[in-house]
């Protein structure tokens, strides 16, 4: 019979085999994890920053990067920003749409439309920094962060998936306005010492104080909330909500699912017991 | 066993009609209630029922993906995202899809290893073993194109360099590639082909799965003694002891596999697959999904000539590599089944189970990546790959030979009965 004895073994010499070479991996830039809130199991997004991430995203990373996924109607889907449809349909209403349907070809938009893109060409945008910047719809989920032995091991226990917003604000801040001794940053390009090769075509985006925060009742925000620091949590936050719009949602059934699995399992299992006690 | 005698006695006449013509029933209750089961079976022998239950899961959720997905290269990668967003549930149906793949590798591992441990494949079940080996390469194909669909950065260089491994085939190579790709490249009529295929051969799977079990019922279930069933006191009927076993062992399934759907469903996938696929632009780490790693690691190993070209050797071993398992049954000697009686096979096997994980591990690595002083992964890969190959070829045909297995049970009963006496 195979014991559990057995397989720990056989675990703890592919383990014995590998772990010398772990020791031995790549040189890797280190990103510190963020603690998001919607981080783990009970993870959900905070309405708050959402609504100032795209505070920041339209304000700042909208001008040269296009969201072609996300539609004006989710930022008041429930799990999201927590828009009003009136705030939404007023939002909208301030772009316009190419409609050829339309009188001269272009309307307001409403809020079943996608969002607009930039208003600059992509040959406009590619003369400017060496590429059309990429469209931020999936971005939180189309990077990640490398986690060494053992971590990724615990990963699978405690769902980390939040690599990609950690990436983002980790690139956000990674800006260093004289690079290390000996590095040559090309014409054009921007050190960034989170960024794969360091030279990022994307100048430095945020500065302490770049967008105005409004506080409870229209006031100003506190200072605090004004730096850069936080402009790159909070928009890290928002594109992973526009990547992953249900989590909210998602991670809720996923607990009801497994309460009632673990219920499930523990119900068959007597089922399965007083069944077999008459054949042993 | 086969042929044992039918419990079914139709009462009413609508029955006894039916049973005239199409013996449906009867059929049934043979087969699915009266079946004879080995008492002794453990819960490695509960995988048969989790993996036709994933089966089931992957079938109706692609079912309902298909219903709004589109195989088209320009909008392919958009309607997944609109599967994701604006389908009522698409996100779970979609996870739990694309989770479900890795959840039925997991599962189908683990029975293969099963097999290997407790000789499952031995006579009299070759071509139950034999179907088994062809069920895992129609998934390892299903896997394949199921995961070119949403036409990623990794869908489509997963798509090239797995079509490219055909190249390395003499004469027939080139016909080859250009037959699976349509095309000199890795195009709209690639990802045309591969969503008609990833469409079909799942029912070709259910229809191997279908022969699988039939030739499961002739000679009936190998049991961890290995020892065979020698009188009606050694089984059960199959309902309700082993419904209900199955049935507990696939909710227990439930559990890890809801986890990742619910709580991480890309944790088991790669970024770049948030990337639309763009032909200008290698990602600068190819990797194949997790359960291809093995025998990627065994592909990539061999990259020396020998008589033949690097590239047509790693073709032949990693092909190999599980063409191997179709002549399993007569490769090892052993007149025992169970491993639990073979005192030296016991080792070799867990090795070899360790060295499969050390594959999967290598297939993730970069070649050039250091493993012991200036050994890299290619270098130390060929050793797991020699082992690989040594175990069928060498070990299991000598093995028969000298070692010297411990006493067998009489039967089934015998061996469960003392057991039982402590309960």
């Amino acid at each position: 019979m195979i014991k559990i004895t057995t397989i720990l073994a056989a675990g703890l010499m592919a383990l014995g085999l590998a772990v010398p070479a772990m020791a031995q991996e790549h040189e890797t830039i280190h990103i510190e994890r963020q603690p998001w809130s919607f981080g783990g199991i009970f993870g959900k997004y905070d309405e708050h920053q959402l609504q100032r991430g795209f505070q920041v995203f339209r304000e700042v990373c909208a001008s040269c990067h296009s969201a072609r996924l996300m539609a004006f109607r989710n930022l008041s889907e429930e799990g999201g920003p927590g828009f009003s449809e009136e705030q939404v349909k007023a939002l909208a209403a301030e772009y316009t749409v190419n409609d050829p349907e339309a009188e001269g070809g272009t309307r307001k938009a409403l809020p079943s439309d996608r969002w607009p893109g930039t208003g600059q060409s992509d040959a406009d945008l590619a003369a400017a920094f060496g590429m059309v910047p990429p469209d931020l719809s999936v971005m939180a989920k189309a990077r990640s962060i490398s986690s060494p032995f053992p971590q990724w091991v615990f990963n699978y226990f405690t769902t980390y998936s939040e690599g990609g917003p950690d990436y983002i604000h980790a690139l956000l801040m990674g800006y260093e306005e004289t690079p290390p001794e000996g590095v040559e940053v090309p014409e054009g390009k921007f050190y960034n010492h989170v960024f794969p090769g360091h030279a990022i075509g994307m100048p430095p985006p945020l500065a302490d104080g770049q967008v105005a925060y409004a506080g409870e009742d229209g006031a100003a925000a506190p200072a605090e909330m004004l730096t850069a620091e936080q402009y790159s949590t909070d928009v890290s936050a928002f594109l992973m909500w526009m990547a992953e719009p249900h989590l909210n949602a998602q991670k809720a059934a996923g607990f009801r699912v497994l309460a009632f699995l673990i219920v499930f399992a523990v119900l068959m299992w007597f089922v399965k017991q007083r069944l077999w006690r008459k054949v042993h | 066993m086969s042929s044992h005698n039918s419990t079914y006695n139709p009462t009413n006449p609508v029955e006894k009609w039916l049973d005239d013509r199409l013996p449906l029933v009867r059929f049934g209750k043979e087969h699915l209630l009266d079946y004879p089961t080995p008492k002794n079976l453990n819960y490695w022998w509960t995988g048969g029922a989790i993996l036709t239950f994933m089966l089931g899961v992957q079938i109706v959720t692609g079912i309902v993906l298909a219903m709004h997905y589109t195989p088209q290269i320009g909008l392919a990668f958009d309607s997944v995202e609109h599967i994701r967003r604006d389908i009522n549930g698409g996100r779970i149906i979609q996870a739990t899809h694309a989770v479900g793949a890795s959840m039925f590798f997991a599962a189908v591992y683990l029975h293969i290893f099963r097999g290997l441990y407790f000789g499952s494949y031995k006579a009299p079940r070759e071509i139950l073993w034999i179907l088994g080996v062809i069920i895992f390469l129609l998934m390892m194909a299903t896997a394949f194109m199921g995961y070119v669909l949403p036409w990623g950065q990794m869908s489509f260089w997963a798509a090239a360099v797995i079509t490219n491994i055909f190249a390395a085939i003499p004469v027939v190579g080139d016909p080859i590639l250009q037959l699976l790709r349509g095309g000199f490249a890795v195009d709209n009529p690639t990802l045309n082909r591969f969503f008609s295929l990833h469409y079909l051969l799942p029912f070709i799977i259910a229809a191997v799965v279908g022969l699988h079990i039939w030739a499961l019922h002739v000679p009936g279930n190998n049991n961890p003694i290995g020892v065979e069933v020698k009188s009606e006191r050694d089984t059960v009927p199959f309902h309700p002891f082993y419904t209900m076993k199955d049935f507990f062992a696939i909710v227990v399934f439930c559990i890890p596999f809801a986890w990742f759907v619910f709580y991480a469903p890309d944790i088991l996938g790669h970024p770049d697959n948030y990337i639309q696929a763009n032909p200008l632009v290698t990602p600068p780490h190819i990797v194949p999904e997790w359960y291809f790693l093995p025998f990627y690691a065994i592909l990539r190993a061999i990259d020396f000539n020998f008589i033949l070209d690097s590239k047509l050797l790693g073709v032949i071993f990693f092909g190999g590599s599980i063409l191997i398992l179709f002549f399993l049954p007569w490769l090892d000697t052993s007149k025992v089944r169970s491993g639990t009686f073979r005192p030296a096979f016991k080792w070799f096997y867990w090795v070899f189970v360790a060295n499969f994980i050390l594959l999967t591990w290598y297939g993730a690595q970069t070649p050039d990546m250091k493993i012991i002083g200036s050994f890299t992964v290619a270098d130390t890969s060929k050793l797991s790959v020699l082992y690989y190959f040594g175990y069928f070829i060498v070990i299991l045909p000598l093995l028969g030979r000298f070692e010297k297995p411990r006493p067998l049970p009489n039967s089934i009963s015998e061996a469960v009965l003392p057991a039982s006496a402590t309960h």
